[in-house]
């Protein structure tokens, strides 16, 4: 269940409660807190510095870790291995959460269906439908529905086509397996979870969050009301039925509309636009004139570059980040699996002792096999804190797929502008020339006259264009900067936030360690005074 | 090395020389040198021995030897002390380019130095004239001692002989049909043999995991080194404020990188390597176990063989045969000979039960130890780690969000 509440626990402390707390004393200040949560939650644990020396036997888990990081977990009472979607939400992020339309969204219970038509590959024709529930802020009132997967494409194609210029969280992908692996629980679970990320990042969008296309998928019962995205083939079919009257009738059929210049020019449909922008495109880069409208805005320019530079950095640092993440969990591991081998030392020492000394040595074993597993615990644990903070980095690194998309949608609106005026330009250019051409006969030449007559008339339809094409693009462009300075606003906030719950995750969990081991040391102080060696 | 302040070793009797002093023998293995070229070159050490025994020259003495002195001095003392489990050494490194990596040859030093000071405060073997030599003797004279002794062709005859013998009887068995070797059937001596082969299991898991938590603590290092490469680099994308914290993060997580390294480093010498040890130790143990089993089958055959002997001998007398005298002569030798088999095997049983003890109580006290150090690495590294991180959060609170660009 996705939700905007914060979750006590020193992931993500409201804000005021972080300013509250002695920054120079953070040690014994989290101390307390943890063990005041620990009381609430547990009804009187005891406080995590008695805790880590109490342990009735070795393979208990340590009441203290379980009680107070469980707080931070949320509604997280299913196995460790559910995705978190519990994710701890700092004070920002639940303020732009609480801006939109939806409180809350949670994807569930995935069915298999049958597609009514029999296919010809055995168990084809199967899909997995999900039950999504969502409840909007204003009325409370919540909504059902069942939708497949390609539905969310859908979705997602609509709002890419309506949204042009904003950054549209990216939808997860298709994944082309065949229906044997689609059917497999783990794929299935790793979907519903990514699903319900989608959905919910797309709610808290401050734009398409209030979309009509998002309400319609989340609300509508039934078949979903937007209009799929047709194959390909069917494309290209219409298409080639298209080209022919496009290139020699060379009325309107040729030319763009004012409805089609707002929209890029699409796959199979619009092969002579294609033809044409490529054309113009190509014009750009090579030919030497420079044309008619061209990007001159600088400053975009200069964070279109910055955009790339932070691509490219978000992706060094996500992969460094998993790697950070696997290099924790192989250290558990082996820290557990170490533990596993001193309990079976000390077990075997103690059935087996002649010599008093075995006895010693069992109880020293014990001691250390005891808290290497808490350790291995502990590990554990940070980890899973780990990849909640670190996924900040995944999340901005698949934006960026969306800021490239929008960073297209304007240089595509732009390309349309530019070929319309080329098209202007040769437009009137040819007028010139049939007027010339029909001035030099006498009494006028009709046929001549018509002819300029009819283009006179393309100028004007595609004038029309040409405004309805620059308005689109000038609004592309204000999406664009709009979007590109929410991205900086929140991208600091969210990594400023990434950084502070890695680093305060990192100190919690250390001191824990730290206090594990140190009463091993204690324990043990004895042996190093009969050191003899140096 | 063995502190002055500790108890006296070994022997009792004070020195005319100096009627007051406790007396003591500490030795050193340091200072490890590189010398000869290429195929044949090899490590030498710094042997120092200081001592006020009699036996001994001197306050100080400094030798140079190299591994192969301390595999001579090692199967010198088997030879001779059969039933007292003798220190392990060091393997012989295996992999060519890892002989002379700085860490084998640390941890082979730290290997030698154990091994020649646990023989130093043995009360029997300290007392060695092999040990002596081993620590006095010039350079030549050593490597003298040493060639002298490989190889099966330099054994003495009688040693010759009784590898003969014990061939000829393990075929003999089998001829005759006798599945195993005469074992004793001492139910207390069999729990024994069934602990050290377990104990053995125990131990080299325990090392193994040992190892692999060394290896992780590297791997852990080095993800860190570049994680906060990789965020210094990711902070340089943004302002000025929030960049520095990154950069700061970035420095903080390669400073962490370098204490997981030497905190591997410490895992290594001093939990992994004792633990390793006491594998070496558990199978010098059962090296002895194999001299108690073959002294105990001597002792057996002779015996068997003597009463044959005594049987035939009585024939003889009874015939009044000429041969009677020899046999007789043969007869005494061979049961001097089986009175000697006796002594040796019950010397042996003896020793190996003092062995035990003490074998189990130096095992606890070093592996104590080795839990000590773990500890403390662990707990000091956890601390170095909590106060890197803690020194952020100031600066991460005065960073207060969308406000600092």
């Amino acid at each position: 269940m996705m939700g905007p509440e914060t979750h006590p626990g020193f992931g993500s402390p409201p804000r005021e409660e972080m300013e509250s707390l002695a920054l120079s004393d953070y040690g014994s200040a989290m101390s307390s807190r943890l063990s005041a949560v620990a009381t609430a939650v547990d009804g009187g644990d005891p406080p995590l510095s008695a805790a880590a020396s109490s342990s009735s036997s070795f393979l208990d888990p340590p009441s203290y870790s379980n009680v107070v990081f469980r707080s931070l977990d949320g509604q997280n009472d299913a196995t460790p291995d559910r995705p978190s979607l519990c994710r701890d939400f700092p004070s920002h992020r639940s303020d732009r959460a609480a801006a939109s339309e939806y409180a809350s969204i949670a994807v569930s219970d995935p069915q298999k269906e049958q597609d009514a038509v029999n296919s010809l590959v055995p168990g084809g024709g199967a899909y997995v439908t999900y039950l999504i529930t969502s409840r909007t802020r204003a009325g409370g009132a919540e909504f059902r529905v069942r939708r497949r997967f390609r539905d969310v494409v859908t979705l997602a194609d609509r709002l890419a086509e309506a949204y042009r210029g904003f950054f549209i969280p990216p939808r997860p992908d298709k994944n082309v397996v065949e229906s044997q692996v689609m059917q497999k629980h783990d794929f299935v679970e790793q979907r519903r979870s990514a699903l319900e990320k989608y959905l919910w990042r797309l709610a808290v969008h401050p734009v398409i969050g209030n979309s009509d296309e998002l309400r319609v998928f989340l609300q509508v019962q039934g078949k979903l009301p937007l209009p799929t995205s047709t194959d390909m083939a069917s494309r290209m079919l219409d298409g080639a039925v298209r080209l022919p009257k496009q290139l020699f009738r060379e009325g309107q059929a040729g030319y763009v509309t004012p409805q089609d210049a707002v929209q890029p020019a699409k796959g199979g449909r619009d092969l002579l636009r294609i033809f044409k922008e490529l054309k113009q495109s190509v014009a750009n880069d090579w030919g030497g004139a420079k044309p008619p409208v061209v990007e001159e805005d600088k400053e975009f320019l200069e964070r279109k570059d910055r955009m790339q530079d932070l691509e490219q950095q978000l992706s060094t640092a996500s992969k460094q980040a998993e790697a950070l993440v696997k290099a924790q969990q192989d250290i558990g591991e082996t820290m557990g699996e170490l533990g596993l081998a001193f309990i079976k030392l000390t077990k075997f020492e103690n059935e087996e002792a002649v010599y008093n000394s075995q006895r010693v040595q069992a109880a020293d074993a014990k001691c250390v096999a005891t808290a290497a597993v808490k350790a291995s615990r502990l590990y554990r644990e940070l980890n899973a804190q780990t990849v909640k903070h670190l996924d900040t980095l995944h999340e901005y690194l698949g934006l960026m797929l969306a800021v490239h998309s929008a960073f297209s949608d304007r240089a595509s609106a732009l390309l349309t502008v530019q070929t319309l005026m080329s098209d202007l330009s040769s437009l009137n250019t040819r007028i010139e020339k049939l007027e010339v051409a029909s001035s030099k006969i006498f009494g006028g030449d009709r046929s001549r006259m018509r002819k300029v007559e009819e283009l006179k008339e393309t100028i004007r339809v595609t004038e029309d264009a040409k405004y309805c094409a620059s308005r689109e693009y000038e609004r592309i462009k204000e999406n664009n900067r709009s979007e590109l300075e929410r991205l900086d606003r929140e991208r600091h906030d969210d990594f400023l936030s990434m950084l502070k719950g890695f680093v305060i995750n990192q100190v919690g969990y250390a001191e824990k360690g730290a206090n594990v081991w140190a009463a091993v040391a204690e324990e043990t102080r004895g042996y190093a005074r009969e050191n003899n060696k140096t | 090395m063995i502190s002055p302040q500790g108890s006296p070793p070994g022997s009792s009797s004070q020195s005319p020389r100096s009627p007051s002093a406790p007396l003591f023998l500490s030795v050193t293995v340091t200072d490890p040198v590189k010398l000869g070229n290429g195929v044949q070159a090899y490590i030498s050490y710094r042997v120092i021995t200081k001592t006020n025994l009699p036996e001994y020259q001197g306050p100080e003495k400094i030798v140079i030897r190299r591994y192969s002195d301390f595999v001579w001095l090692h199967d010198r003392l088997a030879e001779k002390y059969k039933g007292i489990f003798i220190p392990p050494l060091p393997e012989k490194s295996a992999v060519e380019k890892f002989r002379f990596s700085a860490e084998f040859i640390e941890m082979r030093r730290q290997a030698l130095d154990i091994f020649i000071n646990r023989i130093a405060s043995h009360p029997q073997l300290k007392q060695s004239e092999d040990l002596r030599t081993f620590l006095q003797e010039d350079e030549e004279t050593m490597e003298r001692a040493r060639s002298q002794e490989t190889g099966i062709f330099k054994k003495k005859p009688t040693d010759l002989m009784q590898i003969f013998k014990d061939v000829q009887s393990m075929v003999s068995d089998v001829v005759l049909g006798k599945e195993k070797p005469v074992e004793e059937s001492n139910p207390e001596y069999e729990k024994l043999k069934h602990y050290i082969f377990e104990l053995e299991d125990h131990l080299a898991e325990a090392q193994k995991q040992a190892y692999r938590l060394v290896k992780r603590h590297r791997e852990l290092g080095q993800s860190l080194a570049d994680f906060g490469k990789a965020i210094k680099l990711l902070g340089a994308c943004e302002g000025d404020s929030l960049g520095k914290v990154f950069s700061d993060l970035g420095s903080k997580s390669e400073l962490l990188s370098i204490k997981l390294q030497k905190e591997a480093h410490n895992l290594l010498m001093n939990f992994e390597e004792p633990l390793k040890d006491y594998v070496r130790a558990v199978q010098s143990i059962k090296a002895t176990m194999t001299d108690r089993a073959n002294a105990f089958r001597q002792q057996c055959e002779l015996a068997e063989t003597t009463k044959l002997k005594e049987i035939n001998l009585d024939k003889l007398m009874l015939m009044r045969s000429e041969k009677a005298v020899e046999a007789e002569i043969e007869y005494k030798e061979l049961k001097a000979e089986s009175e000697e088999a006796t002594r040796r095997f019950e010397t042996i049983v003896k020793l190996m039960s003092e062995e035990m003890m003490r074998f189990q109580e130096q095992k606890t006290a070093d592996l104590g130890l080795a839990f000590h150090e773990f500890a403390r690495g662990q707990a000091k590294l956890a601390n170095e780690i909590a106060d890197a991180w803690r020194s952020l959060v100031p600066k991460l609170d005065a960073c207060s969000p969308s406000m600092c660009s």
